[in-house]
C-alpha cells in the first residue's frame, strides 16, 4: 500500500511538473553525475542540465571549492566532445588543478575579459553556441533581467551555463535552477596516513525550482563523488529565507 | 574592352590648397618659392599673380620687383605629391584606378563607371563641380586614350568630352606641347611653323620619326590610340574586393547594415567560387565630407559565412560615424586562405561542426574585446608552477604532452605570491599559524614540504618548499617557504594558491 502511495505521489508531482511548463533538461539520455541522494532534490530526480545553474562564491577559498565542484560536473558534460567556456574576469583559475577532478584543462577555453559588461556579453554570445559543453561565468553580480536574457538563450541552445556570484551581499533572484554553495570541509585522513585526505565539501542547496534544498557532505576522489550520507541535512534558517 | 580615361588637371595645386588651409590668403597673389642652386625660384603660381607677368620658373627677386605685395610661401614644393595623393584616393570614390599624372594631375580610368553617375557629362560635371567646390580650380576631361584626355584638360577649348574615334579631330587645333612632348621637341616644331597638332600629324611617320624622334612620336602614338598606354594606381585592388555606391549618403545604423551584408554576399559568392576563405577584411566608408573610415575585421580561420563575417562587422559598426553621409562602402578581403567547401559539405561531421562554430564563436568575442583576452592553456615541461602551462592562441594546437595528474596543484593559484605571517615550531616543518589578510589560520593538518627548485637556467633565485595545509575550518592552502631555514634570518613564507 505505501509502495503504491508513493507511485501516486511521484505521478502526481510529474503532472504538476508538467502544468508548470518544466521541461527536463535533456530529453532522452540522462547524464549521470554521481551526486548520488542529492539527485532526489531535483524535479523527476534528473541533475537539470540545459539551465542556469548559479554557485555563491564570495571568497577566494570558496571560490576554489566551487572551481573543484564545478569542474567535477563538468567531466560528465565534456565526455560528449564539445569543449567548454570559461569568463571572468580574474582569472585566477590554475588550469592543471583541474585534471584530478577528471577533465583535461587544454579542452577549457579562458575568457579574461576587464569589463563586467562584457562577461554578461560574452556569456550570452557563448550560450548561443550550441557546440559548447559548458560555460562558466565569473561575475559580481546579475540582474532578473540579464538571467532572463540567457535563460532564453538557453532554451534554444539546451548548454548548460554556471555562473559564480562573487558578491553574495545583494542577492537578486534570477531564472536559475539552483542555487548552490559550495565551502570547504576538514578533510578526513586516508586510513593510517598523516596529512590531508581527499578534498570534501558542504554542498548546499539553497533554492531549487520545483525541487528541495538541502545540506549534503561530499567527498571527491578517485574521479568522482562520494556523498558522505544519502539523506540531506536540512538548514531551517535558509529555507526560511528562501 | 574599350577603355575610357578621365584627366584631371590641377594648374594651381599647391596655391588653391595653402589657401583651404589659410583661409585669409584668399584673393591675395601668392607664389611658392624653393631653391634651385643658390637662388630662389617660382615654383608655383595663383592665378592673380599669373595675371601680373609671374610665371613658374622667374626668380623670386623678378616676381617681388614686379609685384612688391607678392605673398610668398617658401620650400613647400615637396608636398605637392602628397596632396595629389590624397585627392586622389578620394577620386577612388568615383573609380577603383586612380593614377598620379606628373605633377599636377590625376589620371582615372573610369571604364565602366560613369554610368552610374548617369552618363559621362554628369559625371565629370559632378567630379568637377566637388572639388571646386572644396576649394581646388581644376579641368578635367574624358577621352579614349591617356593621351588626348591629357591634352583636352589642359589645352581643349570647346568639349571636355571626347567620343571615341574622335580624338584625332579633337586634338587638330592644339599646340604640340598638348602631345605631352618635350619641350625642347615642341619648340623646335613651333619654329618651323608647325604651331598645331594638325600641322604635322597627317605628315609621314617616317618623316616625322627622323625629324623629332623616337620618344615624341610614341607620345603621339599614344595620343592617338595607336598604342596602349598604362599607368601605375595609387591603390591596387584587390583581387577580392567589392564596392556599394549610394545614391543618397547614408546615414543610418541600418543603411550600414545592408551595404555590409550586400559587400560580403558578393564577397563571399567570389571566395566561394574559387574555393578561398577569408581571415582578414577591411571595410572602408567614404563620407561626404571626404573622410575615409576603416573597420577591420580578423577571423581564426578561413571563412567565407556571410552571417558569420556580418556579425564580426556588426561589432564595429558602432565606430563608423556617420556624420553627413557615408556615399560609397568597399570592402576587401587582405587575407585569403584556401577553405575546403566541398569537403565540409560532404562530411559535415559533428567535430568539424562544432570546431567551426565554436571557432566563430571566439571570433565573435575576439573582435569585440581583443584576441589577448582568448586564452587556451597548454602544459609546459616545468616544475616551476608560474611556468608549468603556456598560453596558446590556436584551438587546435595538440598537446605536447600529457597532464601532469602525480602531484595535487591549487584549483586558485595567486599570479604573485603573498606575503604571510606564520608560526613555525622547527626547521622544514609545516607552520602552526599564518596570518593572511587580517585573519589567523590554526592549521590543523598539514603535507609537504614539496621541494621545487628554481630552474636556474632560465631565472635565478631561492628554491620554494611547498605545503598544502589544512586550517581548522577545513580551508586548504598552498603555502611556501622561500629558500633554505637559517638561524640569522628569518625566512619568506607566501601563500599562492587555494586548494577545493
Amino acid at each position: 500500500m505505501a509502495e503504491s502511495k508513493q507511485v501516486i505521489i511521484d505521478r502526481l508531482q510529474q503532472q504538476i511538473l508538467k502544468i508548470q511548463g518544466f521541461k527536463s533538461g535533456s530529453q532522452g539520455q540522462t547524464i549521470d553525475f554521481g551526486l548520488g541522494g542529492m539527485t532526489a532534490s531535483f524535479p523527476n530526480h534528473i541533475f537539470p542540465t540545459a539551465a542556469i545553474h548559479e554557485f555563491l562564491g564570495t571568497n577566494l577559498e570558496d571560490a576554489a571549492a566551487t572551481g573543484g565542484f564545478i569542474s567535477a560536473l563538468l567531466a560528465p558534460l565534456m565526455r560528449n566532445g564539445g569543449p567548454c567556456l570559461w569568463i571572468s574576469t580574474s582569472g585566477k583559475i590554475f588550469p592543471p588543478s583541474l585534471t584530478p577532478f577528471g577533465i583535461s584543462p587544454d579542452r577549457i577555453i579562458f575568457i579574461d575579459l576587464q569589463k563586467e559588461k562584457d562577461v554578461l556579453w560574452a556569456t550570452e554570445e557563448a550560450l548561443k553556441c550550441e557546440s559548447l559543453a559548458a560555460v562558466i561565468t565569473e561575475i559580481d553580480e546579475i540582474s532578473f533581467a540579464q538571467s532572463r536574457r540567457l535563460q532564453l538563450v538557453i532554451e534554444k541552445s539546451r548548454v548548460t551555463s554556471f555562473i559564480i556570484r562573487k558578491h553574495a551581499e545583494k542577492l537578486s533572484s534570477t531564472t536559475a535552477v539552483a542555487r548552490w554553495k559550495i565551502s570547504s570541509l576538514p578533510s578526513e585522513p586516508v586510513e593510517g596516513m598523516p596529512g590531508l585526505g581527499f578534498p570534501r565539501w558542504a554542498v548546499e542547496l539553497l533554492k531549487v525550482k520545483n525541487g528541495l534544498t538541502g545540506r549534503w557532505t561530499m567527498e571527491y576522489s578517485s574521479g568522482q563523488f562520494h556523498p558522505i550520507q544519502e539523506e540531506p541535512e536540512y538548514i531551517q534558517e535558509t529555507r526560511k529565507a528562501v | 574592352m574599350k577603355k575610357r580615361y578621365m584627366s584631371i588637371w590641377f594648374p594651381t595645386l599647391l596655391t588653391d590648397w595653402i589657401r583651404i588651409k589659410r583661409p585669409a590668403l584668399k584673393a591675395l597673389p601668392l607664389v611658392f618659392s624653393d631653391k634651385e642652386g643658390n637662388r630662389m625660384v617660382i615654383t608655383a603660381t595663383s592665378n592673380e599673380a599669373s595675371g601680373q607677368g609671374i610665371q613658374n620658373g622667374m626668380p623670386l627677386a623678378d616676381a617681388r620687383a614686379i609685384l612688391p605685395e607678392l605673398e610668398v610661401i617658401e620650400n613647400q614644393l615637396h608636398r605637392a605629391p602628397k596632396i595629389l595623393r590624397a585627392l586622389g584616393a578620394w577620386c577612388i570614390r568615383y573609380s577603383p584606378l586612380v593614377g598620379i599624372e606628373q605633377s599636377d594631375g590625376l589620371i582615372l580610368d573610369i571604364s565602366g563607371c560613369a554610368h552610374l553617375w548617369g552618363g559621362e557629362r554628369e559625371y565629370l560635371r559632378e567630379i568637377v563641380n566637388r572639388l571646386r567646390s572644396s576649394g581646388y580650380y581644376v579641368r578635367a576631361a574624358i577621352a579614349d586614350t591617356m593621351g588626348t584626355a591629357w591634352a583636352i584638360s589642359r589645352y581643349g577649348r570647346i568639349s571636355p568630352i571626347i567620343k571615341t574615334g574622335e580624338e584625332v579631330n579633337a586634338l587638330l587645333p592644339l599646340p604640340p606641347m598638348a602631345l605631352r612632348l618635350d619641350q625642347q621637341v615642341s619648340q623646335k616644331l613651333i619654329k618651323l611653323g608647325l604651331s598645331t597638332v594638325g600641322s604635322f600629324i597627317t605628315m609621314p611617320r617616317s618623316a616625322l620619326r627622323r625629324r623629332i624622334g623616337n620618344q615624341a612620336m610614341e607620345r603621339i602614338e599614344q595620343a592617338v590610340g595607336q598604342k596602349e598606354e598604362s599607368f601605375v594606381p595609387i591603390q591596387v585592388p584587390e583581387p577580392y574586393s567589392e564596392r556599394l555606391a549610394s545614391m543618397e549618403p547614408i546615414r543610418t545604423r541600418k543603411g550600414i547594415e545592408l551595404a555590409i551584408e550586400k559587400l560580403l554576399s558578393e564577397l563571399c559568392k567570389k571566395l566561394n567560387k574559387d574555393g578561398m576563405g577569408l581571415r582578414i577584411a577591411t571595410l572602408q566608408s567614404f563620407r561626404v565630407d571626404g573622410k575615409i573610415l576603416r573597420s577591420e575585421i580578423g577571423t581564426n580561420s578561413p571563412s567565407a559565412n556571410v552571417q558569420h563575417l556580418f556579425k564580426l562587422f556588426e561589432l564595429k559598426i558602432d565606430q563608423i560615424e556617420p556624420k553627413m553621409g557615408i556615399e560609397l562602402f568597399t570592402m576587401e578581403a587582405e587575407k585569403v586562405e584556401e577553405l575546403n567547401p566541398i569537403q565540409e559539405a560532404i562530411w559535415q561531421s559533428l567535430q568539424s561542426m562544432q570546431d567551426r562554430q565554436v571557432s566563430e564563436l571566439l571570433d565573435r568575442i575576439a573582435g569585440k574585446v581583443g584576441t589577448a583576452a582568448i586564452q587556451r592553456f597548454l602544459p609546459q615541461p616545468y616544475h616551476w608552477p608560474e611556468r608549468s602551462i603556456i598560453k596558446v592562441a590556436s584551438l587546435k594546437d595538440p598537446l605536447p604532452l600529457p597532464w601532469r595528474t602525480d602531484r595535487l596543484r591549487p584549483v586558485q593559484l595567486l599570479k604573485v605570491p603573498e606575503h604571510i605571517q606564520v608560526t613555525a615550531p622547527i626547521p622544514d616543518y609545516p607552520p602552526m599559524v599564518f596570518r593572511y589578510q587580517g585573519l589567523t589560520h590554526q592549521i590543523k593538518k598539514a603535507d609537504g614540504p614539496e621541494r621545487i627548485e628554481r630552474e636556474w637556467w632560465l631565472d635565478e633565485g631561492e628554491h620554494r618548499d611547498y605545503y598544502q595545509v589544512e586550517d581548522e575550518h577545513g580551508k586548504r592552502y598552498w603555502l611556501f617557504r622561500s629558500g633554505h631555514y637559517s638561524s640569522e634570518k628569518t625566512s619568506g613564507w607566501f601563500i599562492h594558491g587555494f586548494f577545493a
